[in-house]
């Protein structure tokens, strides 16, 4: 076996190197991971001359925890409580992709009443991050009070999560083959009264901000981003479409029914600031439609995929009574829902952007490798070249406007 | 002097030194109930001091409006453990919270807040120092503080808190030329007088019998030059750049603890009443009321310093409107907003002004 050997580098050189921080003309600080405006533990090392900034390079993986090795050491439906933590701000969503990734591996269709279900769990979450990524981002540039109007419009989506999951954070709603259990009863009626709530002050935000003179100043011609870069730096979500690039997965390759629902995609023209603020109000606006028309037409019918023998476990009620239904339970708990071996990759139109899970599997309920692929960490490359030339006090709201959660980024 | 008048002066000092911390206490309880108000939220309503807020209907109400909070957030302060971090420069590092602080207390001392009228129909201003250069003192005194922020981000010894000190320099110098510049056309505008308190009594009569003389309905420009400075020197948002929390984390006293930054707190909140006291004695008739004359004696005075206290929280209040309401400006376009807008908007107004005055005193 080759040894293979392992620099650290000349202490000297190193020595040096931290000496000429003093004595250079550039400042260099260090803004996290633990500063209010990184939104979690991200940390930027800012090279500063006076107040602009000349270098600026993020420092990702203080909030690692390995979930794709962990994967590796559980059954699917072990790991979904693990996608809650990717990206905590809309986690009903990702809990939703990671099923269907599973499910497009093994081939199942799923009944209409089980994708509206999970349709409109997507675009819960949906509203729910944008929620948050506009009141932070108002917070970034100043305004603090649209920070705690939006937050007292996502309270009402925890307690429908709390409804619906029986958590309000960590939702862990999804099943391979299905859902934990049912929509509660009036729940579409709850949901339709809290998006009702919620279009007002969606409105009351956009001109509390929109057109406010500072703001505006704030953020036009900050952070351009143009589309060939956004492209190469492969942005995906609203920050892709703020550049002007008209992707989105739930348009070009429709799941869960998207196809049925009428809603428009809206699309930025500068790639600044001030789009991708622009884009996540309008998305919001359009996740209320499709929520309103998912409502309206909400199909009977099961909400799981009964035919699928080994992937969904059964009913309490048949456990209780038949033997077969019991040993399916039995198996499904020991060993997992039963994959069959091949690999896949679906990503799905998460709030932040593209969240895409590659899936190799050699048979059984466990997978041999999975690779998540996170639309934060992504997003977040883009960051070096978006802060070069502006100041200090641009880089919160050029953070705040790619609405990053470190959660998802580090994994 | 008589030692008995000298006692009055050392009395009516420490009232007003009372009244004025007080003041500033429950300023920042104000603000965080107008904070709430305007989120939605409800603000400070659990502290109580036990004996008071066990009082069945009474306390319970005060408790709810917060009343005990000021007592908490200072006891807090007083008896918090006072770190001193250990690069910083010690000596200019204590120094500069008393810095911040003294100013603004000693800019009180020339602000008129009532008046009392004797039998003959004399008029005598409430103030513990009736100077003639009043006005002039106070943007004298009060551009002082700006070296405590300076020197706590400097000797903070610190990046982010040097980065606040800057800030606050450049800024505070810039605004404080348009600050000056806004109030020459009012002391034109009375004769050159600098006395505020002849200044108030300038805005007493009415004109042509109805209209109230208030120099903000004659220089509504001067008062919002003036207004615009105040916000940014007494570094409030949108121009709040010194400890611009999203960027600088807490800026020039991000090294500060304890008493020592309740001393910055209190020096920011005393400032702002102040600079609302000279805002309403200068714009908005001090403790007169439009087509109301006060009556004399005792009577009159406790109303004049009622009115004069009203109009003045009225101000504060706006103070924390707007705060909780706009986005915060950059540092380069509070910058551009100083020398590009407001001084040649104030150097005009000055210009205009002295033409019309030339004008009318000719006639």
């Amino acid at each position: 076996m080759a040894v293979k050997e392992v620099s650290i580098g000349d202490i000297t050189a190193r020595n040096s190197e931290a000496e000429a921080e003093f004595k250079g003309d550039q400042m260099v600080i260090n803004m996290g991971p633990s500063h209010p405006a990184t939104h979690g533990v991200l940390r930027l090392k800012v090279e500063l001359n006076g107040e602009t900034v000349t270098k600026c390079e993020p420092v990702v993986g203080y909030l690692h925890r390995g979930d794709e090795k962990i994967a590796e050491n559980m059954t699917y439906n072990q790991f979904i409580p693990y996608t809650d933590r990717l990206d905590y701000l809309g986690p009903i969503h990702n809990n939703v992709t990671f099923a269907l990734a599973v499910e497009k591996l093994i081939g199942i269709e799923l009944p209409p009443r089980c994708q509206a279900i999970r349709l409109i769990c997507c675009e819960l979450a949906r509203l729910q991050s944008h929620l948050l990524g506009c009141g932070v981002y108002g917070m970034d540039t100043g305004a603090l009070t649209v920070f705690m109007y939006t937050f007292t419009e996502r309270e009402k989506l925890y307690t429908l999560m709390e409804q619906l999951t029986g958590a309000r954070f960590t939702t862990s709603y999804t099943r391979i083959g299905g859902l934990a259990r049912d929509i509660p009863e009036g729940w579409l009626g709850n949901v339709l009264k809290v998006i009702n709530e919620m279009e007002p002050v969606v409105d009351e935000i956009d001109k509390l901000l929109s057109r406010n003179k500072i703001f505006y100043d704030r953020t036009v011609g900050v952070g351009v981003l143009s589309k060939e870069d956004a492209i190469a730096y492969g942005l995906t979500g609203p920050n892709l479409r703020a550049s002007g690039v008209a992707m989105d997965l739930r348009k070009d390759e429709p799941y869960l029914g998207y196809e049925q629902y009428d809603f428009d995609v809206p699309i930025g023209t500068n790639g600044d600031c001030y789009d991708r603020w622009l884009v996540r109000l309008e998305e919001i606006r359009q996740s209320i439609r499709i929520l309103r028309q998912a409502i309206d037409k909400m199909p009977d019918g099961p909400w799981y995929a009964e035919d699928a023998k080994k992937i969904f476990a059964p009913r309490k009620d048949k456990i209780m009574t038949s033997m077969e239904e019991l040993i399916q339970n039995f198996m499904l708990v020991t060993e997992g829902p039963q994959v069959p071996a091949g690999e896949v990759y679906f990503e799905a139109e998460n709030p932040k952007g593209a969240l895409g899970f590659y899936i190799v599997s050699k048979g059984g309920g466990v997978p041999y490798r999975m690779k998540i692929r996170s639309p934060s960490f992504c997003n977040l490359s883009a960051l070096p070249k978006m802060c070069l030339g502006h100041m200090v006090a641009d880089l919160p709201v050029i953070l705040g406007s790619l609405d990053f959660v470190l959660g998802e980024c580090d994994r | 002097m008589e030692w008995n008048e000298l006692l009055l002066i050392v009395f009516k000092a420490l009232l007003v030194l009372s009244v004025v911390m007080s003041l500033a206490a429950y300023a920042v309880l104000a603000e965080r109930k107008v904070a709430a108000w305007v989120q939605g939220r409800v603000g400070p309503n659990r502290t109580q001091i036990p004996l008071l807020g066990g009082i069945p209907i009474i306390g319970t109400f005060l408790t709810r409006l917060g009343v005990f909070q000021p007592a908490a957030d200072g006891l807090k302060f007083l008896f918090k453990e006072e770190p001193t971090p250990g690069h910083v420069n010690k000596f200019y590092y204590l120094l500069a919270p008393m810095i911040a602080f003294i100013p603004a207390m000693t800019t009180m001392t020339v602000l008129p807040f009532g008046q009392y009228v004797n039998e003959a129909g004399e008029v005598q201003p409430l103030v513990l120092a009736n100077l003639d250069i009043g006005i002039l003192f106070i943007l004298a005194v009060s551009s002082l503080g700006v070296y405590g922020i300076v020197l706590g981000g400097w000797a903070s010894n610190s990046k982010f808190p040097f980065l606040g000190g800057i800030r606050a320099s450049a800024q505070m110098i810039s605004y404080e030329l348009s600050l000056g510049l806004s109030l020459l056309p009012v002391f034109l505008w009375f004769g050159g007088s600098l006395n505020l308190f002849n200044i108030v009594q300038g805005q007493t009569d009415l004109l042509f019998g109805f209209l109230p003389q208030w120099t903000i309905l004659f220089q509504p420009l001067s008062a919002l030059i003036f207004l615009v400075a105040l916000f940014a020197e007494t570094n409030r948002l949108p121009f709040d750049m010194p400890e611009s929390e999203t960027d600088l984390v807490a800026g020039y006293n991000t090294e500060y603890g304890a008493f020592k930054f309740g001393l910055y707190f209190v020096g920011e909140y005393t400032h702002i009443i102040i600079g609302s006291g000279v805002f309403v004695a200068l714009f908005l008739g001090g403790w007169n009321l439009p087509w109301v004359t006060l009556p004399a004696g005792l009577f009159g005075t406790v109303l004049s310093v009622l009115i004069f206290v009203i109009k003045m929280l009225a101000l504060v209040f706006v103070f924390m409107w707007v705060r909780w309401t706009l986005p915060r400006f950059r540092y380069d376009q509070v910058m551009t907003l100083g020398w590009r807008w407001l001084l040649p908007l104030a150097v005009a107004n000055l210009v205009f002004y002295a033409i019309i005055i030339a004008v009318i005193e000719q006639f």
